[in-house]
């Protein structure tokens, strides 16, 4: 059985005054039903712009979109890049849902709570607004908010950061979809209500089994949800495998550089956190050759001036591992252990 | 929220009285004497001292005042004997230039005014509205283009050039008849004379009104279709029709309820520049004329507060409305 979403070379670019923004370029990934995959990489990496044009949501006249993004539904694969609008406006919120990182400004400041997951319900059920509400009232409880049946009453402002996520995810649950695009869902929270989301979020992909795309910049959340990882650096997937492979082997600098500069329990006393140097590269003139290269600590490593050259490819280093690098295996494997400077 | 209107109602009623207290005193220190205007040819000490007495003008600007409060709430009388006259109450004050009371030259003005007041309004709050919406929706085509052209005649072009073009045009067209302008229409008993007095003059306030509507609902669509809750809603699977209908539209037209209240309640204080091209008997032009050429103090006083009034009353509607309309906004 094929998974549920395949996104096949997608490209997702900007015209500007300035020049072209390259935001996605050749990305390719798959999700199935039941799975999670995390999509990481640090602001402006092309993240939820790859996301929004899965779901249709880039203005067409602006964005330049090639390459495929099927969701194999049961009635036959669609694919949202090339369908007609009405098409995917009509697989949007049914059989495919997303939030959003910001739940304060993603609610609408105006209708109650009740009345926005209702509007979402009715445009897949035959019901009254009531039925809307009772529907909404049961979300509600199912996503965990207390006395569901008066706060479906309330206005997006009576309700907490954490809340509202609350809310939002049961706003895009109400019609019970195949796909669930969360962009950064923890980012805006308090780090305790952060695990919380988390964990409802894998307890909701567990009863609806949905496909889970969770796009973060936080490596903690990845190991706390994820099954497989995609990490993104400037517009292009530079590495993508199963979870523990990422975290025990990975395979691309910007990997081991992301892992090295997020804190651990068992790190040596007193060593400080690695940053990698530098900023990411703008996506209207990229440098020649690896993205990544300026910032690479190990491009040196690599005969003739190679990174500087030629765009490495997504090879498949292990089975299933694949990593942008010209860097060998037995290269790698050293480079895996941090060297951190002592204080 | 009963709380909080009883509240604002108090604090409207205060405002009110503090707007009569000024302006009674502004007109009680201007450098005319109301008792020598109206002496006539044959004028000397006497008659001056007589008629001031007459007026009410020979005591304290307090005790006037106090008299001028009493006036509004009992029925007024000046004078003595074969001379003596009253103005029953509410009542504003006697206008000793047109010997009548000045609550009846109002009663006379306020339709003729209300009539301008809200065939332009509402012809201002479509032509602006919609105009600013298809501007904002067709950014950047000739749609768009049409409305900033419009927007930038409409502010630029004084009222009074509109208005007179209009009113020379219409009467060229033998669209208008002067003369039956300065007659009173009611819309109950002559629907279609009070259409065909009022239409010109309202397009002629509509248009200058409404390019300020179109700009500012223009950049608020826009605005708020780039927010955060737009997305969602489309993210939903929302046709675009009901994302503009019920979630734009309603944050993006919210805050012109603020603008559009006041614009209003200006409106019924009297245009005078319309009213006066157009020969209309309104507020505007009575107030116009009573400061012009009669020296009118007591119609003056009258008007200016009514006008100041509507303001301060129309502030306290749009405040309790907007409370309805954005949820965000606590009463109490």
């Amino acid at each position: 059985m094929k998974p549920f979403l395949e996104v096949k070379n997608l490209f997702v670019s900007f015209p500007t005054e300035d020049g072209v923004v390259r935001a996605s370029d050749d990305i390719s990934f798959t999700v199935a039903r039941g799975e999670t995959l995390a999509v990481v990489g640090e602001s402006g990496s092309g993240k939820s712009v790859t996301s929004l044009a899965v779901m249709g949501l880039h203005n067409r006249k602006s964005t330049n979109i090639s390459g495929q993004a099927i969701l194999n539904l049961p009635t036959g694969p669609v694919d949202t890049i090339s369908a007609a609008p009405e098409v995917v406006r009509k697989l949007r919120g049914k059989a495919m849902a997303m939030i959003f990182q910001d739940p304060m400004s993603a609610l609408h400041p105006y209708y109650t709570i009740g009345d926005q997951i209702t509007e979402a319900w009715q445009l897949y059920n035959d019901g009254s607004k009531a039925d809307g509400i009772k529907r909404a009232v049961e979300l509600l409880d199912l996503v965990g908010i207390p006395s569901a049946s008066k706060r479906v009453k309330e206005f997006p402002h009576q309700f907490s950061g954490g809340m509202r996520q609350r809310v939002m995810i049961a706003m895009a649950l109400v019609n019970n979809p195949s796909l669930l695009i969360a962009d950064e869902p923890t980012t805006a929270l308090d780090v305790t209500i952060q695990s919380q989301i988390l964990q409802l979020l894998r307890d909701m992909q567990k009863e609806f089994n949905m496909a889970v795309i969770l796009i973060t910049h936080d490596l903690g959340v990845v190991a706390e949800v994820a099954d497989r990882v995609c990490v993104m650096y400037a517009g292009k997937i530079v590495e993508q495998s199963n979870i523990d492979e990422v975290y025990y082997r990975p395979d691309h600098p910007y990997t081991i550089g992301l892992l090295n500069s997020i804190p651990r329990v068992d790190s040596i006393e007193g060593r400080r956190l690695l940053a990698i140097p530098g900023q990411p590269p703008s996506l209207i003139s990229l440098p020649p050759g690896c993205s990544f290269r300026p910032r690479c600590t190990f491009s040196s490593l690599v005969p003739n001036k190679r990174c500087a050259i030629d765009v490495p490819d997504l090879d498949e280093k292990n089975s299933a591992h694949f990593s942008r690098c010209f860097l060998t295996e037995p290269q790698l494997v050293q480079l895996r252990t941090p060297t951190g400077v002592q204080s | 929220m009963l709380k909080f209107l009883a509240k604002r109602l108090s604090a409207t009623v205060v405002v009110i009285a503090l707007i009569s207290v000024s302006v009674f005193m502004i007109f009680s220190f201007l450098p005319m004497d109301p008792a020598a205007l109206t002496c006539g040819k044959a004028c000397n000490p006497v008659v001056i001292a007589a008629n001031r007495h007459r007026l009410g003008l020979d005591v304290s600007v307090p005790v006037q005042y106090g008299r001028f409060v009493k006036g509004l709430f009992v029925d007024r009388t000046w004078g003595e004997g074969a001379a003596k006259f009253s103005c029953p109450a509410p009542g504003f004050g006697y206008s000793f230039n047109r010997h009548e009371c000045v609550t009846q030259l109002i009663q006379d003005a306020f339709p003729v005014t209300f009539s301008l007041a809200i065939g332009s309004f509402i012809l201002w709050m479509l032509l602006g509205i919609s105009l600013g919406i298809v501007a904002a929706r067709k950014q950047g085509k000739w749609q768009d283009k049409f409305a900033t052209a419009f927007v930038v005649a409409g502010v630029s072009l004084p009222v009074f050039v509109t208005a007179l073009l209009t009113f020379i045009f219409g009467i060229k067209l033998r669209l208008i008849n002067p003369i039956d302008m300065g007659r009173w229409v009611s819309p109950f008993s002559d629907p279609v004379g009070w259409l065909k007095t009022y239409y010109l003059p309202w397009i002629v306030l509509a248009l200058f009104s409404s390019a300020a509507y179109t700009r500012f609902t223009r950049s608020n669509v826009i605005e708020t279709s780039s927010e955060d809750y737009i997305r969602t809603a489309r993210a939903k699977g929302l046709s675009e029709r009901v994302i503009l209908r019920k979630h734009t539209l309603r944050a993006a037209l919210a805050p012109l309820l603020t603008i559009a209240g006041i614009d209003f309640a200006v409106l019924l204080g009297g245009a005078i520049f319309t009213e006066t091209i157009f020969n209309l008997p309104g507020l505007g032009r009575l107030s116009i004329r009573a400061v012009q050429i009669d020296y009118d103090l007591p119609v003056i006083l009258a008007t200016t507060m009514l006008a100041a009034t509507f303001v301060v009353v129309m502030n306290l509607v749009v405040d309790v409305l907007y409370a309805v309309l954005d949820p965000r906004v606590r009463v109490g």
